[in-house]
């Protein structure tokens, strides 16, 4: 019933996309994506542990590229040209899959996007033909700036990664909405249910969350009531709310009372 | 001779990238490499020749946000 979402070459029937970092192990991970019902799977990219567990299991087992769009980070990357190197190493792992999620982030504590290498990141991953959804920040200049470039998405946060704070800057995510027609997905900052409704009721095209589902108590059932509260928030943007009113407007009618 | 892998220093005793991935029991593992600053496609990896102080990265994926 909701509609779908055109991402760069992609059709998505959800607009949930999750993140697989933080679960307890595979199994649940496995399990917490399933519920989510979610099209697009985040993962990292990382040095493979030599001489150790040949067999253990891996992420790809769980999280099927048959199954799931994989979108690939380049989470840990302080500069462009490590990003860039990690969506080569990523294209090459996922045989040929071009779609990743390029964020620069910043050895802060706030892990804010580094604007200016992901700007400079995004311009060659473009034009070496990746199909770029960008992590940002709420800066709408940078936002129509990183739709100019070429990428797919623009993925501004709606508070710190991690912080589960919900949507800080409303205002910021529906000027970039106003300015784009790209799509645009809520990146990071979402703490439970009702902060993806507000961001999906404002009309952002997506929201992606990792730790609200990951760091519940029970992750499993925290993915379907962010599937729902997405599906939600996205069915209440399309039906347009009723107008606000300052006073009472009875919902009964005032005529044919008996006396 | 020496290769540097995924940051620390190793002495091997083989010829091709292919060999190399065989001691570390990595052939037919979902895995991507660098060589020297270059993606190898898995295509390559039986004729890419090693030599003294190369430069290997070697990953898989991972849990992320």
């Amino acid at each position: 019933m909701v509609t779908e979402l055109k991402v760069g070459s992609y059709t998505l029937k959800s607009r949930l996309l999750v993140g697989t970092g933080k679960y307890k192990d595979l199994v649940e991970t496995g399990e917490a994506i399933a519920a989510s019902g979610a099209d697009v799977v985040t993962m990292a990219v990382r040095r493979t542990n030599l001489g150790q567990h040949p067999n253990e299991p891996n992420l790809l087992d769980v999280i099927s590229p048959d199954r799931y769009i994989l979108l690939p980070n380049t989470a840990g990357c302080h500069t462009a040209d490590d990003a860039v190197r990690t969506c080569r190493l990523a294209r090459e792992l996922l045989d040929g899959h071009n779609l990743v999620k390029l964020e620069v982030i910043s050895k802060s504590r706030t892990l804010y996007p580094d604007v200016v290498e992901t700007l400079a990141a995004a311009r060659t991953l473009v034009a070496e033909g990746f199909e770029v959804m960008v992590y940002t920040s709420d800066d709408p200049l940078i936002a129509i700036e990183l739709e100019q470039i070429g990428c797919v998405a623009v993925m501004p946060l709606g508070a710190p990664i991690g912080s589960g704070l919900g949507l800080q800057n409303p205002y910021n995510i529906r000027e970039i909405l106003d300015q784009l027609s790209v799509p645009v997905i809520v990146d990071a900052g979402v703490g439970t249910a009702s902060d993806a409704t507000v961001a999906m009721e404002l009309g952002c095209d997506g929201v992606l969350m990792n730790t609200a589902i990951a760091e519940a108590r029970d992750p499993v059932k925290m993915a379907h009531a962010m599937r729902l509260a997405i599906d939600s928030g996205r069915l209440a943007f399309e039906a347009g709310r009723m107008p606000r009113k300052r006073y009472a407007d009875a919902s009964s009618p005032e005529t044919g009372l008996i006396e | 001779m020496k290769l540097k892998v995924n940051g620390e220093e190793e002495s091997v005793e083989v010829s091709t990238l292919a060999d190399y991935l065989a001691t570390q029991e990595l052939v037919g593992k979902r895995i991507a490499v660098e060589h020297n600053g270059e993606i190898v496609p898995k295509s390559a990896f039986t004729t890419t020749q090693l030599r003294d102080g190369d430069v290997l990265e070697i990953v898989h994926a991972i849990g992320g946000g």
